[in-house]
């Protein structure tokens, strides 16, 4: 074991109390998992009948196309329109102008403060229900834009602030522009700070496609219901679906560490203020 | 504007509800997520491997499809819940609904909480509680003097966050049979498509105003713990 803050390290007789732990901690485990396995057969749930669908092609073509492929196509949107969103507000947020500053802080800390779920229901109503024009697929995605693109604003400002000051301060000396200085000297060096904290928000805004679900958006969670209705295999339908979403995720969740590993190196993270929040403390993690 | 100003009491029994999930399900994930952290970084491996496991697991889980396997699965596994309906409390009975949200909520929040407190934990350097140790104080004093008053310290910021998202993720149950702040909002826009904007506006300020007191408690719960350094 690693040095701790905790703990010295142990003696042998520490270490013969720990295997005991071990031993008891691995039977619990195991009871544990027995049950939840025991759970499922006594309620019948792993009967091979209720799992073939997922190993029948034309339902895992199914829960493959119309199920990760719209999930996919919705975050990639929403996330690209965020980042696009993001810059636009993270800049604006910088600005030298208080009345570019102040509707662009409003604007960032409303989305930041109000559940995309919310948004979603709104986004809705207002555009898809009746004869709106567009479907609820890009509700779904107006909604993730507008509040990961607010997060992302915050984290494109605090990424901006992290460069060195003295990059800014040597490029006005040359006798750049403002706007020079911003897209020739600080954003480009701010990109490889943040690119990591934006593949971590891809995590998130996946996560939330799912919230679809409430207004009959297509995606993973939608293809579940007519798979369950038809099999009643509840639970199988429930572990696979979710599995989709792990697997995805860990996936994302890689790239994200291989990313800051190449770019960034161990250094800190981006230190990212929370909503409601007038100066950044700690380490916060977006979710 | 005006259907919520006609139906107030429903949007304070909405707001009442979400506040009600809020801290059922916070002080759940509190209790839980300790739990979780102090396996996490505890001495038995297999216990930090299992509480790895199960961080990772929620944490790229979507919490809807918690809410899907508490309220779809579990029942066909026989667990419905039902029974909390018999248990009654000062005179309220608890709904299966609003038990099975707060036990999704409690199990998704609980694997941020555990990664919050772990981060405080190792946010204090390895030197202070060597430091300690070469003074001669124990291991209870060493916690107690200095581990955990600087843990605490470094937990806030991030406590706080999860908080707030747990807050903003009570929203979920409206998707389950909850008829919380946004499942309200759904209900009355539903009826008054008119004023769609005015209501959205009435409960998106009803959201702000409760993230802005968990994120004023905090600030004033750090202003009072901090020290100069």
């Amino acid at each position: 074991m690693s040095a701790s803050v905790l703990f010295d390290a142990p003696g042998p007789r520490t270490v013969a109390r720990h295997r005991i732990y071990t031993v008891v901690s691995l039977v619990a485990l195991a009871g544990l998992v027995a049950f939840a396995v025991w759970t499922m057969y006594d309620a019948g749930q792993l009967e091979y009948a209720l799992w073939e669908p997922f190993l029948t092609p034309e339902y895992i073509e199914y829960i493959l196309v119309d199920g990760l492929l719209k999930t996919l196509q919705m975050a990639f949107f929403s996330i690209v329109f965020a980042v696009v969103f993001g810059l636009a507000f993270g800049v604006a947020k910088l600005s030298d102008h208080e009345w570019v500053r102040r509707p662009a802080w409003l604007v960032v800390e409303f989305f930041r403060a109000v559940p995309v779920l919310l948004l979603m229901v709104f986004a809705f109503y207002m555009l898809a229900i009746g004869d709106g024009p567009l479907s609820s697929f890009w509700c779904v995605v107006i909604a993730l834009t507008l509040y990961n693109g607010a997060v992302l604003a915050e984290v494109f400002r605090a990424g901006i602030n992290a460069v060195p000051r003295g990059q800014a301060e040597a490029a006005y000396a040359i006798g750049m522009r403002k706007s020079q200085v911003m897209t020739t000297v600080l954003l480009p060096q701010a990109v490889k700070i943040m690119l990591p904290a934006i593949i971590s928000q891809m995590v998130v805004a996946l996560k939330d496609t799912s919230l679809g679900y409430y207004i009959l958006a297509p995606g993973l969670t939608a293809v579940g219901k007519p798979i369950y209705l038809e099999f009643s295999n509840q639970v199988p339908t429930a572990i696979v679906i979710t599995g989709i979403y792990v697997a995805v995720n860990l996936v994302l969740t890689w790239i994200a560490t291989l990313v800051q590993k190449r770019l960034v190196g161990e250094k800190k993270v981006l230190d990212v203020p929370m909503v409601g929040e007038a100066h950044a403390s700690g380490n916060t993690p977006v979710l | 504007m005006e259907a919520v100003i006609s139906n107030f009491d429903e949007y304070l029994k909405a707001f009442g509800l979400t506040i009600g999930l809020f801290v059922v399900s916070g002080i759940g994930a509190l209790v839980f997520g300790t739990i979780l952290a102090v396996l996490r970084v505890g001495p038995v491996s297999i216990l930090n491997k299992a509480a790895a496991l199960y961080v990772t697991l929620f944490r790229n889980t979507p919490l809807l499809m918690i809410f899907v396997f508490m309220a779809i699965a579990m029942p066909v596994l026989g667990y419905n819940f039902k029974f909390v309906e018999d248990v009654e409390i000062a005179g309220y009975n608890v709904s299966a609904f609003f038990f099975r949200s707060c036990v999704a909520l409690t199990l998704y929040t609980s694997a941020f909480v555990c990664e919050a407190l772990r981060s405080g934990v190792n946010a204090v350097p390895l030197g202070q509680a060597e430091a300690g140790r070469a003074i001669g104080l124990t291991f209870g004093q060493s916690m107690r003097e200095i581990v955990l008053p600087q843990a605490t310290r470094a937990v806030i910021p991030p406590m706080t966050s999860v908080l707030i998202a747990l807050l903003k993720n009570t929203s979920v149950a409206a998707a389950f049979g909850m008829a919380e702040a946004t499942a309200t909002m759904r209900a009355l826009t539903n009826n008054n498509a008119d004023q769609r904007i005015g209501i959205f506006l009435a409960f998106a300020i009803g959201y702000i105003i409760l993230v802005e007191l968990v994120s004023l408690s905090s600030y004033l719960v750090e202003r009072k713990v901090k020290v100069a350094r």
